[in-house]
């Protein structure tokens, strides 16, 4: 070849290096995330005695949340505060499958057990806190809540768009001034013919702004309290504003308010009245399943920090292989297996003998143990992903690394669905119960 | 006219996982790794699905050879959409020593036995890389061979497959019964949902062994050794084109 033939190509190529060298810093900037799996990962489900199925369910799960949300939108959602293409995703999780894991397959669901669900959720979570406690509150708060409560016609008429995703659910409980204290709600809902006419309005409700049928909760006398489904084309109903939060960006949040809102008597849920009961039912299954999240968010948290300790060197040697981080990375996979091994425990538990107590008004034997694994994996879950921060050092307090965001989404659980506070204070009671009816 | 499609299926390690080479060099490790579909057969089901959803073919049958794990891959292949499953069973002794031809001989017998219109197969297997069943699966047949197909239509009693050439793009018309290979852009594969999941533990898996189906598996070939690649030795960074030509002259290579 001649040498200035060859030189112009050279020089080309120089060029051509340069281009994707600085592509790749621009790409590498947006997001420092590991793909790669923890080595430790495939035992994990040996060690909790997974069936087959269970397995493949999770792998199942982890390839559609991998492929579908990879962590640069993940980062991109929680930096904009909003999903733009939350209800495409709803229907792909829907054609997936996974948004009625607990209902009957007749509506479109997966007739599996809360196990599962919770296996789901931990799933989601992993890849994204918020789109899983979105999920959460869909597939739990809501569809769960419809096929255990719900008369056959609003079955019919909600479930199987729930579950395919056309629709999104979601439950609204909370108001300004009604968190914990829920039962001195104000939301008042008065009889008019065949139509109850709802005015008042609802705080801090998941999905609220994205929702087209919400579960929610009403004050019909001085201290009855119904369930109604609500429909957001119903007359007087309107969402309020959406609420900027510290973590779990993506999911919306909102202020939902009605002004003389009618909502037709077919859509009462159980009986006039008697909505504490429908409330209180739905409890221990909510914070066994929303424990699924911190779960998620714990592995995620370990699966980053383990790489990063063996990738970051001082000294002339892999930050992991100090003494002092040694302990940090022990602390963090006991404690990650711990929580693993609690809830995965009550969940089957529940599964197993949840016939004997699923008719039950009130709390169950189970409910010391649901509150205490959500109130147990959430404080974990923040404990692990400060240590995931507190590993990753000047770059897990950067928002390049995912870690911060793991830890703003972690902080949610100790506060959403029960404070830790009630959740102690719900254990001691149980627990009291125990002594004082002796 | 509506097509039977037969589609190959190999059960592999997962792309994704580092491959470690066996001590004794006879192979690489396989147990306890994590193990998929073949990449190129998971585009060659979803071809073959999609012709049944454009009701072009009739029916799809996915077809594995292997140990009873390759079931799993059958599984999956029922889950994306295929009507019924072959599984050829191997023992693993015999698995490791099995061979393109021998996978060849069993598809072009199934392919008589079962009346198929269509042989589909991946292009290549990403363990081994041999790029050759569909080949000798049309040479056994004596059937017209489309390999590296991005696209396939239907074309009267013809298929029309547009295929990725060296050059650019190649278009063929083949005489069906015909065999083809699909290539990386021919579609991208659908996910298997939880529904059909559920639903394709129901779908029957029909067993045969390769003595059933007249197919000696003694090899053709013998592995003497099985190595990781050399390791790349560091190169040198040269400041611009001048110092780089210099280097080159230096090392005699221009």
């Amino acid at each position: 070849m001649n040498s200035r033939l060859l030189r112009k190509q050279l020089s080309k190529l120089f060029e051509l290096r340069r281009n994707l060298k600085l592509n790749n810093r621009e790409k590498s900037q947006n997001v420092a995330f590991k793909e790669a799996l923890s080595p430790f990962a495939t035992m994990i489900d040996t060690v909790n005695g997974l069936t087959k199925e269970q397995c493949e369910l999770r792998s199942a799960v982890r390839q559609f949340m991998e492929k579908e949300l990879p962590q640069q939108k993940v980062q991109e959602i929680d930096k904009k505060g909003v999903f733009d293409e939350f209800r495409s995703f709803w229907q792909k999780l829907g054609t997936m499958g996974l948004l009625g894991v607990t209902a009957p397959a007749k509506y479109g669901g997966l007739d599996l057990g809360y196990f599962e669900h919770t296996l789901v959720m931990e799933e989601i979570s992993r890849v994204c806190g918020a789109i899983a406690l979105s999920f959460g509150a869909h597939s739990n708060l809501c569809v769960n809540q419809f096929v255990l409560n719900g008369s056959e016609e609003q079955k019919e008429r909600y479930l199987p768009k729930l579950i395919s995703g056309e629709f999104i659910g979601s439950l609204a409980m909370s108001e300004v001034n009604a968190g914990s204290d829920v039962t001195s709600m104000k939301l008042r809902a008065e009889r008019k013919g065949d139509y109850f006419v709802l005015n008042g309005s609802k705080f801090w409700i998941t999905n609220g702004s994205e929702a087209d049928v919400i579960f929610t909760y009403a004050k019909t006398s001085e201290n009855g309290i119904t369930a109604f489904a609500v429909e957001k084309e119903m007359e007087g109903f309107s969402v309020g504003r959406c609420l900027d939060k510290l973590g779990m960006r993506g999911s919306p949040t909102a202020e939902l308010i009605f002004e003389d809102c009618k909502v037709p008597a077919k859509n009462v849920i159980g009986e006039v009245n008697k909505g504490v009961y429908v409330l209180m039912r739905g409890l221990d299954y909510e914070r066994l399943v929303l424990a699924g999240g911190p779960l998620g968010i714990m592995q995620m948290a370990c699966d980053q920090t383990f790489e990063y300790v063996h990738q970051r060197h001082q000294f002339k040697a892999p930050v992991g292989t100090f003494q002092l981080v040694q302990g940090k990375m022990a602390d963090m996979f006991t404690r990650l297996s711990a929580c693993r091994a609690y809830l995965y425990n009550v969940a089957r538990a529940i599964d197993k003998y949840n016939d004997e107590y699923s008719q039950a008004v009130g709390t169950t034997a189970f409910t010391k143990y649901c509150a205490g694994t959500i109130l147990y994996v959430a404080e974990n879950c923040t404990q692990v992903t400060l240590d995931a921060i507190q590993l990753l050092g000047g770059n897990g307090y950067t928002n390049d690394y995912i870690v911060a965001r793991l830890l703003r989404d972690a902080k949610l659980y100790e506060i959403g669905a029960g404070t830790s506070e009630m959740r102690r204070w719900l254990i001691g009671r149980e627990l009291n119960k125990e002594y004082l009816n002796r | 006219m509506s097509l039977r499609v037969l589609v190959g299926c190999k059960r592999v390690i997962d792309y994704a996982v580092k491959i470690r080479v066996k001590p004794d060099k006879t192979g690489v490790v396989t147990d306890g790794v994590k193990h998929s579909m073949n990449p190129f057969d998971e585009i060659a089901v979803e071809e073959a699905v999609r012709m049944k959803e454009r009701k072009i073919a009739s029916e799809v049958i996915a077809v594995s050879c292997g140990p009873s794990t390759s079931q799993e891959t059958l599984r999956t292949a029922l889950a994306m959409g295929a009507d019924k499953a072959i599984h050829v069973e191997v023992d693993p002794k015999d698995y490791s020593n099995m061979q393109p031809i021998h996978v060849s001989k069993i598809l072009a017998k199934l392919a008589k036995d079962e009346k198929i219109d269509v042989v589909i197969v991946g292009k290549q297997a990403i363990d081994d890389d041999a790029n050759q069943t569909a080949q000798m699966t049309a040479a056994f047949l004596d059937w017209p061979q489309a390999t590296f197909a991005s696209k396939i239509e239907k074309d009267g009693d013809h298929l029309k497959v547009t295929r990725e050439v060296d050059g650019g793009l190649e278009t063929i018309k083949v005489k069906l019964p015909a065999v083809i290979s699909s290539d990386l852009r021919l579609n991208e594969p659908r996910y298997a949902t939880l529904p059909n999941i559920m639903k394709a533990k129901k779908k029957p898996i029909d067993k045969k062994k390769p003595v059933d189906l007249g197919v000696d598996l003694s090899p053709k070939i013998e592995v003497i050794s099985v190595e990781d690649p050399p390791v790349r030795e560091a190169g040198a960074k040269v400041k611009d084109v001048d110092e780089l030509l210099a280097k080159l002259k230096e090392l005699g290579r221009i």
